[in-house]
């Protein structure tokens, strides 16, 4: 119960914080939304290829501007010493990488909506039909990928570069995250049939559910003095 | 230490540069010509025996990640920081080896197959874990951070053996314990075994010296503690 409380401070505390300085939100969605623009140039595709690359475009929006929070995170809370006051607080260490994984994912959920509805606009391209199935995969793709982007940016605030560090650490780890979640989203855009769907589904939920817990394991250690 | 009394590093180093030698000899002389990929295929014993020993380093780096974190023992992190090292050299080996064998068995130098993919994220996870090694700002952190990271990436190496029977692979699965079919002429296998045997050698003559040198470098960090206190 007293968890649940921690948990909820410090959710609260990183929205509220967000709220009055805007400094991870704002930058997350500009930074998804440049990922769609130049890919348009790049690639000036006819719609059957944006079906083909849609997935992956959307996932490299998705991690790249993830990279951008999961920096923030931890290294805000170095300024004023508030990680020391945090370590420092009588709670227990899996709370706090809860209440910041929780926030986390509610950063890249802003940032997948506008991803997604900019997508649709410039590429005209309905994600109507296949709404309900792209939710459950961003979501359980997402918790995986914030998991370890919230361990591995705690990690990386330990660190000299750690801007450089933190995409180092997270892009081999979350790979499989990563590809089994444009492989799934894919399947959903293409309207594949309801088993395809549910394996797929099944892979991202599995990947995402081991490096949640076991980042929820080890984060305990990452803090300790 | 007793390690050191019973089988001393130099007695190690002559018994591995002996085996190579008779590995060099079964590679080049005893094994037989493959069919189709003539002299081209001898590089096998090499890629083979490198992959082997890149996967079992990683291994013991978490080994040595996990028992760091139980026991706080300096040796532990000794130990996977220098099979990190050595297996990161070997992890190398095999994508120098893998291309150069690969441009005329399949004509290419590279695909994106999966065996091919999840050995170049193993040499990502290896340069991770290094890099985060050199650049950690406060030096008492190092072991407990690379443990987290080294953990964390040997559940990454379960899952792509998972992912990659979900995924597309071109890789030749069935040649070692494949299914009906598979399998090596005896010769063959005799020279794969001397091979990884050689290999392994060299990995643990490697690993040991390491962590030797490890153990001095704390001495003489100690040894300058007390001279300018």
């Amino acid at each position: 119960m007293r968890s649940l409380t921690v948990i909820w401070a410090i959710f609260v505390k990183d929205l509220r914080v967000e709220w009055r300085s805007r400094e991870t939100l704002a930058p997350m969605c500009v930074f998804g939304l440049l990922v769609v623009f130049l890919f348009n140039f790049a690639f000036e595709t006819a719609r059957e290829e944006t079906l083909r690359l849609l997935p992956g475009l959307l996932w490299i929006a998705f991690a790249f501007s993830g990279i951008l929070a999961f920096n923030r995170s931890f290294a805000a809370e170095r300024e004023n010493s508030c990680l020391e006051g945090m370590t420092l607080a009588p709670i227990d260490p899996s709370a706090i990488f809860v209440g910041k994984l929780l926030a986390n994912l509610v950063f890249l959920a802003v940032v997948e909506a506008v991803v997604v509805f900019a997508a649709a606009v410039w590429y005209n391209f309905s994600f109507l039909p296949s709404l309900g199935a792209l939710v459950l995969i961003f979501l359980l793709g997402t918790l995986g990928y914030a998991a370890l982007g919230t361990i591995f940016g705690a990690v990386a605030a330990n660190t000299r570069m750690r801007e450089v560090m933190l995409p180092v650490l997270q892009f081999p780890v979350a790979f499989w995250v990563l590809i089994l979640s444009v492989d799934a989203t894919s399947d959903a855009l293409r309207g594949a049939s309801r088993g395809d769907l549910a394996a797929g589904l099944f892979r991202v939920g599995g990947v995402s559910v081991i490096y949640a817990v076991v980042s929820f394991l080890l984060f305990e250690y990452v803090l300790e003095e | 230490m007793v390690l050191k009394k019973i089988f001393p590093p130099s007695v190690h180093l002559v018994i591995t540069l002996a085996w190579f030698v008779v590995a060099l000899y079964m590679i080049f002389l005893y094994a037989p010509q493959e069919a189709s990929m003539r002299e081209v295929q001898r590089i096998f014993y090499v890629h083979f025996s490198s992959a082997c020993t890149a996967l079992l380093a990683y291994f013991f780096v978490f080994l040595g990640s996990m028992s760091y974190l139980w026991k706080r023992s300096r040796r532990a992190d000794d130990f996977a920081c220098a099979s990190a090292e050595v297996g990161f050299i070997y992890c190398c080996c095999v994508l120098v080896t893998g291309p150069l064998w690969a441009k005329p068995a399949w004509g290419i130098w590279w695909t994106w197959d999966a065996r091919l993919t999840s050995t170049f994220i193993l040499w990502l996870l290896y340069i991770a874990y290094l890099m985060l090694r050199s650049y950690v700002t406060n030096p008492g952190r190092v072991e407990v951070l690379s443990a987290v990271v080294g953990i964390l990436g040997f559940v990454n190496a379960i899952i792509d053996y998972m992912a990659i029977r979900w995924w597309r692979t071109q890789h030749p699965q069935p040649v070692l314990g494949g299914g009906a079919g598979s399998g090596l002429e005896p010769r063959m296998w005799w020279t794969v075994f001397v091979t990884w045997g050689a290999f392994l050698c060299l990995f643990f003559y490697l690993v040991r010296q390491r962590m030797a040198l490890a153990q001095s470098h704390r001495e003489l960090v100690e040894l300058r503690r007390e001279l300018t206190s």
